[in-house]
Order: C-alpha cells, then structure tokens, then sequence
C-alpha cells in the first residue's frame, strides 16, 4: 500500500527534524541544523534495510516516489511566493556568484579527474 | 456565477496552486522547447517566471493576490521538505559505491567550493550576518539547498529569494557554458562526467548541458548530481553554518 511509503518518509522526515533541532539545542543554535539531510539519510538506510528484508514492497515505494516527484513542482511555487521586491535591490549578487561558482567550477573537473581516477577507472570499463 | 467561481477557489487554495503550477510547467516546457530550443532547461523556465510573478505580490510574493493564495502553502516549508527527502528514494548506495573515490571527492570539493566562494562574493558584497551568508553560499550550491538553508536558520525572504536566483542562475550557465567549454577539460569520458557532476551538482543544468556536449554522459553526470542537493543539505545549515558564525559571528 501506498500509505505504509508515505508513512515510512514521514518518519524519516520527522526523525531528521528532530535530530536537526536537537542538534541545534546542543549547540545553542536556535535553528535545525542539517534537518532534512539528516531525514535523507535515515530514508536511505531504513529502505535498504527493509529491501534486504524483502519487506519494501512495489507499491510502499510509489507512495515515496510520487512526493519525490511533486518536488520541482513545490519548488516553483516556493519562487512564486517569495519576497522578489526587496530581492530585486540584491539580485546583481545572484548573477555573480552564479557565474563565477560554475566558471572557476569548470577548470575545477581536470584537476579533481586526475585524484580519483586510478581507483576508480575500472568503474568505467 | 462569479460569486461561486470565487467561493471556491478561496476555499480550495491548495487545489487551485497544483493547477496554477501544472499550467506554467506546462507553458514553460513549451517555451523551454521552442523558444530557447531546449537550451535553458523547462525548469528554469518556470522558476525564472514564477520569481518573476512573485513581483505581483508584496512579501508573500504572489500568494499575496486573492486567487493564489493556496501557493503559500504548496510552496511552504513543510511540503517543500517533505519532497526533498522523498527525492532521496532514487539514489541507491550500490550507486555511490559505483561512482567511486572520484565521484565522492568531487562531491565534497563541490558543495565546499560552492559554498564558500558563494559566501566569499556575498561577504564583498556586504552581507555580514552569519545567516544570510550562509543562505547566499547555500544558493550557490542547488536552488534547493538555498531556500532550506534559510529556512532552517530563519533567514529573511529576501535573502532566499536571492538564494534561489543565485541556484536558478548558476542552473542557467553550467546548461549554457558546458557545450561550449567541454573541449578545454576534456569532457568526453564517463570519468570525466562522473567529476563534473559532482562539482556542478545542479542535476537540471547538467542533463541538460551534458546532453548538448554528449547525451550519451547524462546518467554518469546526473548520477552524482543528485547526491549533491542532499549533502548540501546535510553540510550547508550544520557544519558550514557553525564555521561561518564562528567567523562572522
């Protein structure tokens, strides 16, 4: 069923959330830190855990993958609903941060190639 | 007859915003196609005039305006995590493991270099405070990782509406710039796509620009590409956030 994914991601979701804020409280950082990086990796290893158990059915992963794929959806709307007003004064950073990121990212790819390569070249093969 | 047409769309907001959203991918894959033939990817498209609706409205953007208030909570913080985790479910540890030392180290360098070089300009900029470098720097990662970032540390919406143009733009130039510069780093090998990928991070940009240079690259590119939004994720509002108010603080 459907359900038992969407509950499965949702406790993922809300284990992370607490770890995140726990995590802050630790820290005396009034913010969640690291929250949904932390639910991603509890989902990673409860569903392989339940795959290796043959308990991971067709149809609980659906229930997962269809809130997977409302993402870019969500994320549209999140842009549409933003404050852009005030952020049209600071937007001339966003243009030059993105450029110079993926410019300098580029002469980056030679250099990280040469460190991994030998390990992992029969990969390629 | 326009009294009911009203009634129900402000009572049905959510309903009303899956529509709303559906149409302007719709549109946007249109325009994505024929217009910028595919160059600028269908997802850039229509975050690029979703920003630009928001103008519509004050701080809420465009949920502001009557009709599309239900946006607010389509785009909210809640939905918009819940998503992002689910999004986890397509990668695979047997994939990591395959993607090998390169696609690991890549990844690291990718998101830190990002991050910092992101927080770097920003702080030149004038920015300050911890959390909206940490926010701006979070945008340079994915558009994704800007806005949960914010969120999290409760930046401002200004701030992460710059975020995610900082993520939409970067998007933008690795579709546009990769076709044209793959000669100079020899961006021909599985390897070499495994790398760039994993530097790169944004999955959309670079699909689409690797299957400009090369389709046959896409899946080694995409592969490490989707791990990076989720260690952005993990590293941006934690450890990078605790050195960037260490240092700014």
């Amino acid at each position: 069923m459907k359900i038992y994914g969407v509950a499965i991601l949702s406790f993922s979701f809300l284990l992370g959330k607490f770890t995140g804020s726990l995590l802050g409280n630790l820290l005396n950082i009034d913010a969640d830190l690291g929250g949904v990086g932390f639910s991603m990796v509890y989902l990673i290893f409860l569903t392989t855990f339940l795959k290796k158990r043959n308990l991971f059915k067709k149809e609980t992963k659906r229930g997962i993958v269809f809130w997977g794929s409302m993402y870019i959806p969500i994320v549209i709307a999140m842009s549409a609903t933003q404050n852009v007003k005030a952020a049209w004064d600071g937007g001339f950073i966003a243009l030059l941060v993105g450029f110079f990121v993926v410019f300098i990212g580029y002469f980056l790819v030679p250099v990280i190639s040469k460190i991994g390569n030998k390990k992992s070249s029969n990969f390629i093969k | 007859m326009i009294d009911i047409l009203e009634n129900i769309i402000s009572k049905n907001g959510l309903i009303v915003a899956f529509l709303s959203v559906g149409l302007l991918m719709l549109f946007s894959f249109y325009v994505s196609k024929y217009i910028f033939k595919s160059h600028i990817p269908s997802v850039a498209v229509a975050i690029i005039i979703a920003l630009g609706l928001a103008f519509f409205g004050e701080q809420k953007g465009l949920s502001d305006v009557s009709t599309f208030t239900g946006l607010s909570l389509l785009g909210g913080s809640m939905l918009r995590d819940f998503s992002v985790v689910a999004t986890a479910m397509n990668s695979d540890i047997d994939k990591i493991k395959d993607a090998g030392l390169a696609g690991l180290i890549s990844l690291i360098v990718g998101v830190s270099f990002s991050f910092f070089l992101g927080v770097f300009i920003s702080f030149c900029y004038g920015y300050t405070d911890p959390v909206s470098l940490t926010t701006i720097g979070a945008g340079a990662c994915t558009y994704i990782v800007g806005p949960i970032t914010g969120y999290a540390l409760g930046a401002s919406s200004e701030v992460i509406a710059i975020s995610i143009a900082t993520g939409v733009f970067k998007t933008i130039c690795v579709t546009i710039l990769t076709p044209f510069l793959a000669k100079k780093i020899n961006l021909n090998n599985p390897h070499e796509a495994i790398v760039f990928g994993g530097l790169m991070g944004t999955t959309s940009g670079v699909s689409a620009g690797l299957a400009a240079t090369d389709p046959k690259l896409v899946p080694y590119g995409a592969m490490t590409a989707t791990f990076y939004t989720g260690l952005g994720c993990l590293l941006c509002p934690s450890i990078f956030y605790i050195i960037i108010s260490s240092l700014f603080g």
